[in-house]
């Protein structure tokens, strides 16, 4: 019998070119996307080394960190972001790269348009210069952020020179509660890991919760994998995999079709493989989240308080005592106490059409506190907000007095205009609560989407099963 | 990229663990197309009482005293040493090109964050990872010894600090490409006979991944 094997291996395995010394490997990558703010550098070095790209059909580009999302039709009036966008169009025209520019309706953020598109499949292996490529791993695809230098090294070779990972599975057995999502998985995966548990590793999320995850609510847990330092996430094919992907436009079709999904249920880990770490998690241990701290490990659940620096152990202790300083909360207060400034729906974690239909079923004939100073939802895709429009999102949300805006990362990362100001405090469905992450001097909360639209609506964090 | 071999250089201590690339490089200095030109802005937010204006000359704002960075002792210093996950979050490898055209060409500590440290290595920066109770005591030495300077010898893969010694551990093609400083895509593309056997053999099998991105 063969040898038992993990989706990591298969997925190594069938994209191992060559073994080199060292134990490294060059990897054959299927599909590059490349976004304007960490490419400009690798096209320009390709250029003046005379290096020609290897193969431009394999890769998709988008401006999605730098976009207004407001009034596109005047433009970028940002100076320096707006030359950045132009370096993206006018690389990808002369290399003949396929590349969806602010204007086109499939614009969006690249971890929600390559799946949206069907561009993301299983079996594939997927690079991007953004350490949240890890959302592709839903697929059942090797997905992983690359450095700027590593762009310019798949553009040119359409490979990379690796080390293979180590592998932890994370088994999740049992029902999220209603109102839980898997965000609220993943902010408690990431509780127990640490920031830094997941480095080196792979993590392969199974287990019958994970099978009955939605394709959406599996991106926001592979995405979140980078959080607890794990570069890969991977969730196993199955029957939602494939019924995700069928009739997407990049999709094979006719006798293709077939082939693909018979090719593609290879692509689980086999009865009997061993996995370098094993962690089991009960899905009815999960709450709601929130995070309180400046590291997204630094989270509690919304019935909790904010802890006390003294109750960790020592080399934690001065990293809480300076993310309380910084988050200016005292430790004893009670989570639901925690009064907030703005609110951000949006981002590779938590902008797909699900994460909508959550936020909006919760803020449906309610209105925004009046101590909230901007509610924002910047749908993921161009195709995201057309599917919201379509079903009458965006009315509940204006009407509730959120703003709908164009696509992109925006407060995610708080490259465009969105953003926030020194001291404001934001819940926000994003990924990092990192100092200054959403502005300069702003204070950010990560939770789902459910959690964010309910804090909405109070003016504080609620817990949102009791809405 | 500037090769590395051998380094005498001045350490300068950076007490917190979980550094991110937010933090070494905010995003609002990262709107450029060049590679050059991030390391007045590295650590911004720590290193500067002011907030800074993107593109401008950073030579006139008020420093933060307190952040090790300023302080006399640690001028110059081309070894930064580092707590636990240096360098997580994002894959921005502007963090690196900041570090570098800072002055530094050493980080210390114990696990460096994936992404990060391949970055690194691409661009003439060595991070190496000691034990977390050599990194403990480097961080009691340099606090107590001004002007402590550490002699790294990348070929032997040794850290020396007076009498003490520690050998470290890198890989040999990324240990090759720092002494040479080469960067990789051409030894690479000495294998492009490879890569095209590859894509043939690939394509017989799983023809749909060859189905150019386009027209969707």
């Amino acid at each position: 019998m063969a040898e038992a094997k993990t989706l990591f291996q298969k997925l190594w395995d069938s994209h191992r070119v060559v073994d080199l010394d060292d134990g490294e490997a060059l990897i054959y990558i299927d599909r590059h996307l490349v976004n304007e703010v960490t490419s400009p550098q690798a096209f320009e070095s390709l250029a003046r080394r005379g290096r020609k790209p290897w193969r431009v059909d394999a890769v998709l580009a988008a401006a999605d960190h730098n976009v207004p999302t407001l009034m596109r039709s005047q433009g970028i009036s940002d100076e320096l972001a707006l030359v950045q966008v132009r370096a993206l169009a006018n690389n990808c025209q002369a290399l003949g790269i396929t590349h969806y520019g602010m204007d086109d309706a499939r614009q969006g953020i690249l971890h929600v348009i390559a799946p949206e598109l069907g561009v993301t499949q299983p079996g594939m292996t997927i690079a991007c210069g953004d350490s949240h490529t890890s959302t592709h791993g839903a697929f059942g695809a090797l997905a992983f952020g690359i450095g700027t230098s590593d762009i310019e090294h798949l553009l040119a070779s359409q490979c990379l020179r690796m080390r293979p990972l180590k592998t932890l599975r994370i088994t999740v057995s049992g029902t999220l509660g209603k109102g839980v999502s898997s965000k609220d998985l993943a902010l408690g995966i990431i509780a127990r890991l640490g920031a830094s548990g997941g480095a080196g590793h792979a993590i392969e999320f199974a287990g019958d919760t994970i099978e009955s995850l939605s394709m959406e609510a599996r991106m926001t847990l592979c995405n979140m994998s980078i959080e607890a330092g794990a570069r890969i996430g991977l969730v196993g094919v199955d029957q939602t995999t494939i019924d995700y992907l069928k009739g997407r436009a990049a999709v094979p079709s006719g006798d293709a079709w077939e082939q693909a999904q018979v090719y593609w249920r290879e692509f689980v880990s086999d009865e009997g493989a061993r996995f370098d770490r094993e962690l089991a998690i009960s899905a009815e241990s999960i709450q709601p989240f929130v995070t309180w701290g400046t590291s997204p490990d630094m989270s509690c659940t919304i019935d909790g308080r904010v802890p006390h620096p003294e109750d960790v152990e020592p080399l934690r202790r001065e990293s809480y005592t300076r993310a309380l300083y910084y988050m200016d909360l005292c430790p004893g207060m009670a989570i639901s106490d925690i009064r907030l400034d703005k609110v951000f729906i949006g981002s590779c974690t938590n902008a797909r059409i699900e994460d909508l239909r959550i936020a909006a079923s919760v803020v449906k004939g309610q209105r925004v506190a009046p101590g909230i100073r901007q509610a924002l939802v910047v749908p993921g895709s161009g195709m995201v907000k057309a599917q919201a429009e379509a079903e009458g999102l965006d009315r509940i949300f204006v009407d509730a007095g959120f703003e709908w805006r164009d696509p992109g990362c925006s407060m995610c990362l708080g490259m465009n205009e969105d953003r926030l100001q020194p001291g404001e405090r934001c819940a926000s469905t994003s990924n990092r609560n990192f100092e200054g992450r959403q502005g300069a001097g702003g204070r950010s909360h990560l939770v789902s989407p459910a959690m964010a639209a309910a804090a909405a609506i109070a003016g504080h964090f609620v817990d949102v099963r009791n809405c | 990229m500037q090769p590395f071999t051998t380094l005498d250089g001045l350490v300068v201590p950076l007490d917190r663990r979980d550094v991110d690339t937010d933090a070494i490089m905010p995003k609002q200095f990262m709107k450029s197309i060049r590679r050059t030109g991030f390391g007045q802005n590295l650590f911004d937010s720590w290193r500067y009482l002011d907030e800074g204006v993107p593109g401008a000359d950073c030579s006139d704002r008020p420093l933060n005293l307190e952040f090790p960075l300023n302080q006399p002792r640690y001028q110059d210093a081309q070894i930064l040493l580092c707590r636990d996950n240096f360098g997580c979050g994002s894959s921005r490898e502007h963090a690196v090109w900041a570090i570098e055209e800072f002055g530094f060409r050493v980080l210390l500590g114990t696990r460096f964050a994936d992404i990060f440290f391949n970055n690194c290595l691409k661009n003439g920066v060595l991070p190496i990872r000691l034990a977390p109770e050599v990194i403990d005591s480097l961080f009691v030495q340099v606090e107590q010894t001004p002007g402590l300077r550490l002699q790294v010898d990348l070929p032997k893969q040794q850290v020396r600090c007076g009498e003490q010694q520690w050998g470290f551990e890198i890989d040999s093609h990324s240990k090759h490409c720092l002494i040479e400083g080469l960067d990789d895509i051409d030894l690479t593309l000495e294998r492009a006979g490879m890569i095209e056997r590859y894509e043939q053999q690939r394509q017989q099998r799983t023809p749909w991944l060859f189905e150019p991105v386009k027209g969707l």
